[in-house]
């Protein structure tokens, strides 16, 4: 019987193989081959096979996520608390507090006295949404965005909130959750990858990022996020050197192929032909990459709705456009993260050079995508990782104060494919401390926003050394109240 | 009986895609009898345990079917009815209830998104049939020298060909004829050293016609200084070294007298046990010394945070969990984490045995945060390491100056910190308090053999009776030199994990390499002197047929080199290389801005601050390893991130590997270099080409090859005659001294020529 059980584990194992490289999965050596351009699970061909598709009718194609790294406080953006201007200076009572652990650098505070916001708030729009002055622009799209007031997370220091905003756990090498997007759903653009990321930073305290964040994790590392600098070089090692002009690099690929092709003839190894391909992929991207990342030739309309710092590469809202034209180039999922939002001093000073950096140009993606016809299919998230406390941190005056970190309520907002639009999801107490109101859990909002790409989050695992694993880990419900 | 169905070993199959296209005439006839092990846990372990496995928590209507005790057993619910009957499957209520057409009864229950195939319920039903026998899982079995199989007495070399053999027969594949002496030697050279044969050693060989060429080979390579660096690296990913302490504010340590201990060690060769029992408890050893200290680094290699304000315990049990994680998966092979929050889902370990094995690391007299960025490279416990050490005791510390150099070290507390079992694995949660320990099923902790402390548990680890800790280590070393482990999952021998494909070969290497003294270099020698080994990778049609993945194999396996090693070969090839061993890791060009866009600007390294000189041709493994940024052409190329132990990596093939060999200065500058040396030589253009080829690609050219690259470099001349200033240009790049203005044509297009030999697919191809 031995004979027979090889046989069929090879038989298994030989079909199992094909199906592998076929999706894209695992790091099988024909896998390459069988995709003929690396970054193209989108094509005709994977459209009987489970990942690579939807699951059902996706209400959004794309994502664009505008990450606030370092927490944003959310009483100085939207959730408007006025008592807390009102109580300024008293203790916050042991009965709101109830229990909440406390950072160490409050744990040795004797006092929790309460600061409201420095910045006024007005309601805009038809839905009447509370913002703050410090966001002028954002509060003319209110229309058409959700904010979500009922955000909490578990964890309660920059790292961890992160990498489990990031990721759906705290520690650990999970994928990401645009490798989860690239795995499940593929590319739309055969020359450009699945799942971009751009990186600018604030003048506000920052907090740095990590590769870790947009990681493949155990995933194939296809699906890991590819960093778009702000140099001439938006891809590492894109750039021909200035003496190698296009011809020449043309007939050393020529050259590379005729070896290549020889080698095959004596070895056979399909994986031969599998790198010719991916030379070949490299060559269009060295032309493709630097057409999408010249912001140069936009027009006028364009720089102005953005403001003249998006003409500044690397800037925050240079990053946002690029976003944009990313994103309408079919990359399924384009991750920025601006540094800066950390404050536990210096709040109204810093927070306001934050707010002038990121509130145009954040505002102006949706206008644009709105004008282009693509905010319908485009799902944009605007957020941190956890929230500030309300009480002060060090000094107390009310001019200046700072802020300590809050897992346990912040606000995010969301807008385009499948949001509901002008609303506002969920309610903190009177103390801006507690969600009263419709919570979500870091693991909903995964659920929620997997739900609006057409991706059902219990069902796109990954088998990984003896356990199927999920962005949503073992929890996370959907959110009805914030899709259409 | 005979039944006609398809046996699956789903631990192959990874998706419901692979198990929808399994397809009747496919299937095969299966009259023996089926094996627990090897036919039936698969299946119920990855279906069926998580709701009726071990963890008792989560164990639906108390039924378990991971025992004999559990399966027979009448239901809770009914008293009358039996899980399992053997013999009798229309009796065992397992057998009605996956084959149950009714949605509220079937077995798994759709909600479970897990579902049976036809034929594994039929597999199922004949297991009962046959009388339902349970078998502990093969891991957790002591292993045995099986008896030697029938093999072809003209091809098999040692003993591993005996077993390689009878199972490529199995399917009728012959092996491989021996592989040309040209690629033997490239292959062993890479895989001891980590570089390439140079010309030289090409011509030795070549030239050596004598019956004990290759071993004499063989035995110069394990003596080599390099073979140590080339046993370190996957050792490095295992026990997550790095240069930098990991989180968001990633400030330097100083963990790198660590790694030039491990490469002394195994130039050294030290023992298995030795290499290991002081990595965990050289602290505790009797005749401990400053080596054996230093050896203990193992377990402070992982992140430590430098955030201003978190919570000392929350990350002082962050970094215990991580040395239990990486004892369980880096030496046991087991998926310990999984038993961090519950009971392990598939594997029998409790939560309970987490936290005893969790005791063990947990008597560290440290702090979850010791300071902020730069307050220490080396947080406490931690040695200092003398100038005078370095002149004795540590004489292969690569230190380069006098300056203080601190190394973190392990060390227990005077007194036991008493260890809880932590709810749902939250630091605040403390469940029942436990004591020193480890999972039974593997073998049992003996208090009155074992020392209660990390000391102990070495002793466990290499005691006789251990089923485990041989063959893991066997296995890795199979995977560095085959390119895929006997048990493909090289960090899960549990239930989830895949089947050996070779049983009785891991088994025999396992007892052999115990009884013979955990020999690391004995073991590598074994399998490089095996015929396995020797065969060509040349890939047939019927290869590709029977065995895509080479699991029988009936050839060697094509596998492309680990990140580091691209680009040793490349420093190498061209004589660049700087041979130096160990010392503080270096930083060679890498693309502007990489640190600073990710920085929070706190810290020595905020920027990068690229290194000049020799410094710069230092080995892919001593390249500065800051966590948050992991150097980008080694990740290009599948290497680890180092932020958590790691014993297997990707193999992928993309266009951004392409870009890193086309465009990475290191290999422009490599190709310049070459170019320049073989223009100063007298002989012609053909000469030359065929030189750079053989020493990067490591034979000659074949005629045709040769051709191509000759018309390659006419037409690059007559370019470079016309685009001279382009030509100075190119051979601009890279920080070594040349002449561009002397012999232009000529190196620029030998450049060219020579970096095309680079981007070949060969050449970074382990042949």
């Amino acid at each position: 019987m031995n004979k027979e059980f090889l046989d069929h584990r090879l038989n298994v194992n030989r079909r199992h193989f094909l199906g592998k490289a076929a999706l894209g999965l695992g790091g099988a050596a024909l896998g390459s081959l069988l995709i003929p351009d690396l970054f193209n699970f989108g094509e005709k061909t994977s459209e009987s096979l489970p990942v690579g598709l939807p699951h059902f009718a996706p209400k959004a194609k794309r994502i664009i996520y505008l990450f606030q790294n370092g927490a944003p406080s959310q009483l100085e953006s939207f959730d408007y608390k006025p008592m807390l201007n009102k109580m300024a200076g008293e203790d916050l009572p042991e009965s709101i507090r109830n229990g909440q652990r406390l950072t160490g650098m409050t744990s040795g505070q004797t006092k929790f006295p309460l600061v409201g916001s420095y910045y006024d708030f007005k309601q805009y729009g038809k839905s009447g949404t509370y913002v703050s002055d410090l966001f002028p622009n954002i509060a003319k799209i209110t229309d058409d965005i959700c904010v979500v007031r009922s955000m909490h997370t578990e964890a309660i220091n920059h790292d961890p909130a992160l990498t489990f905003m990031q990721t759906g756990a705290q520690v650990g090498n999970r994928p990401s959750m645009g490798a989860w997007m690239s795995y499940g759903l593929g590319s739309e653009n055969k020359n450009l990858p699945a799942f971009c990321v751009l990186l600018s930073r604030g003048r506000g305290n920052g907090q740095g990022v990590y590769s870790k964040l947009w990681t493949n994790g155990f995933l194939d590392s296809t699906h890991q996020g590819v960093t778009f600098s702000s140099g001439e070089d938006p891809i590492l090692y894109l750039k021909d050197p200035d003496a190698l002009d296009k011809e020449s690099r043309r007939k050393m690929l020529d050259k590379l192929a005729q070896m290549n092709n020889l080698g095959f003839e004596e070895n056979g190894d399909p994986e031969v032909q599998a790198k010719i391909q991916q030379y070949e992929m490299a060559y269009r991207m060295q032309t493709a990459v630097p057409e999408l990342t010249d912001l140069s030739k936009e027009s006028d309309a364009t720089i102005k709705m953005y403001g003249p710092e998006c003409l500044v590469p690397g800037s925050y809202a240079a990053n946002v456009l690029l976003a944009r034209k990313l994103s309408e180039s079919g990359v399924r999922f384009v991750q920025l993260y601006h540094q800066g939002w950390d404050q536990h001093g210096n709040l109204a000073n810093e927070m306001a050079l934050q707010a002038e950096e990121t509130d145009r140009a954040s505002a102006a993606l949706i206008l644009d995508l709105k004008q282009r016809g693509l905010l319908d299919e485009t799902l944009v998230i605007w957020g941190g990782e956890f929230g500030r406390t309300n009480y002060c941190q060090g000094n107390f005056t009310k001019e200046n104060y700072g802020r300590d970190h809050h897992p346990r309520a912040y606000s995010i907002w969301m807008a385009g494919g499948g949001v509901k639009a002008g609303t506002v999801y969920g309610e903190t107490d009177e103390f801006g401390y507690n969600i009263i109101k419709d919570p979500v859990h870091v693991n909903d909002f995964h659920a929620t926003i997997m739900h609006l790409m057409g991706l059902n989050h219990e069902q796109l695992t990954y088998k990984h050394l003896g356990r199927r694993y999920r962005l949503t880990d073992v929890a996370g419900k959907i959110i009805p109240g914030i899709i259409t | 009986m005979k039944l006609k169905l398809l046996i699956l070993a789903s631990a192959l199959l990874s998706t419901l895609a692979a198990l929808n296209s399994c397809n009747s005439d496919q299937a095969e006839e299966v009259s023996d009898k089926l094996d627990y092990n090897f036919h039936i846990r698969p299946i119920l372990s990855d279906r069926c345990f998580k709701c009726h496995g071990p963890d008792a928590k989560k164990r639906e209507s108390g039924l378990r079917l991971d025992t004999p005790e559990g399966a027979y057993a009448a239901l809770k619910d009914n008293p009358k009815s039996h899980v399992i009957v053997p013999g009798k499957p229309e009796m065992s209520e397992v057998y009605l209830r996956i084959s149950s057409k009714d949605t509220s009864e079937i077995m798994p229950p759709p909600n479970s998104n897990l579902a049976l195939t036809e034929n594994e319920i039929e597999l199922i039903k004949k297991w009962i049939d046959q009388g339902a026998e349970y078998k502990p899982h093969w891991a957790f079995i002591i292993p045995e020298k099986a008896k030697l199989p029938k093999a072809d007495k003209d091809w098999v070399r040692n003993e591993i060909d005996y077993f390689v053999f009878s199972k490529m027969k199995q399917i009728n594949l012959e092996p491989n004829d021996e592989a040309s002496k040209e690629n033997l030697l490239k292959r062993v050279h890479l895989d001891l050293t980590g570089l390439p044969p140079t010309l030289k050693q090409q011509e030795d060989f070549l030239s050596d016609n004598s019956e004990k060429a290759y071993e004499k080979v063989v035995d110069q390579l394990l003596a080599n200084k390099h073979f140590g660096e080339k046993m370190a690296l996957p050792w490095l990913d295992l026990a997550r070294y790095a240069d930098s302490h990991g989180y968001q504010d990633d400030g330097l340590r100083t963990m790198w007298p660590w790694r030039d201990w491990v490469i002394h060690a195994f130039n050294s060769n030290y023992s298995y046990k030795k290499f290991v029992s002081w990595q965990l408890a050289g602290d505790l050893i009797p005749d401990k010394n400053k080596e054996s200290m230093l050896a203990t680094g193992f377990n402070r290699n992982h992140k430590i945070t430098q955030e201003g304000g978190v919570i000392d315990e929350e990350y002082r049990i962050e970094y215990v969990t991580d040395r239990t994680n990486t004892f369980g998966k880096g030496i046991l092979a087991l998926t310990f984490e999984c038993a961090h929050c519950h009971d392990h889902k598939y594997d029998p370990i409790s939560q309970k045995d987490y936290y005893r094995t969790f005791a063990f690391f947990n008597q560290v007299p440290e702090k979850g945060i010791f300071g902020t960025i730069d307050a220490s490279f080396a947080d406490p416990p931690n040695m200092a390491i003398s100038n005078d050490d370095v002149k004795s005791i540590l004489n292969f510390v690569n230190k380069k100056d006098t300056g203080r150099l601190d190394v973190m070290i392990m060390q227990d507390s005077l007194n036991i910190r008493p260890t809880y079992l932590l709810e749902r694995g939250n630091y605040d949660a403390h469940g029942a308090q436990v004591t020193f320990g480890l999972p039974p099923d593997i073998m049992k902790f003996d208090t009155t053999k074992f020392q209660k402390n990390r000391l102990g548990l070495t002793q466990w680890l290499f005691d006789d009776k251990n089923p485990i800790t041989s063959r893991v280590f066997v296995n890795r070393i199979w995977e560095q030199i085959f390119g895929r482990g006997i048990v493909k999952t090289t960090g899960d021998f549990g239930m989830q994990g895949e089947l050996p494909s070779h049983p009785e070969l891991l088994d025999w290497l396992a007892v052999d390499f115990r009884g013979n003294g955990w020999d690391i270099k004995r073991l590598v020698k074994q399998m490089v002197m095996s015929a396995t080994y020797r065969q060509s990778s040349e890939i047939r049609k019927e290869h590709l047929n029977k065995d895509p993945e080479n699991i029988l194999l009936a050839r060697s396996s094509r596998t492309r080199l680990a990140a580091e090693l691209v680009k040793d070969l490349t420093l190498y090839s061209s004589g660049l290389l700087n041979e130096e061993i160990g010392g503080p890791s270096i930083k060679p060009y890498q693309p502007d801005g990489l640190w600073e866009v990710a920085t929070s600007g706190r810290g020595t390294l905020a920027k990068y601050v690229q290194d000049h000189g020799s410094d710069l041709y230092r080995r892919g493994m001593y390249v500065f390893i800051k966590r948050t940024v992991p150097p980008p052409s080694m990740l290009i190329f599948d290497a680890s991130n180092r932020d958590q132990c790691e014993v297997q990596r990707l193999r992928t093939n993309t266009p951004l590997q392409a870009l890193a060999m086309m465009n990475d200065p290191t290999v422009r500058e490599a190709s310049r270099v070459m170019a320049s040396t073989l223009a100063d030589q007298k002989n012609s253009s053909q000469e030359k080409l065929e030189m750079a080829f053989r020493k990067i690609v490591c034979r000659k050219p074949t005629d045709q090859e040769l051709k191509v690259l000759q018309e390659y470099y006419e037409e690059e001349t007559t370019y470079f005659n016309i685009n001279k200033n382009k030509a100075i240009e190119l051979l601009k790049v890279g920080e070594t001294k040349g002449k561009p203005e002397v012999k232009t044509i000529e190196k620029a297009s030998l450049m060219h020529c020579i970096q095309l030999i680079y981007n070949m697919e060969e050449t970074i191809v382990k042949v």
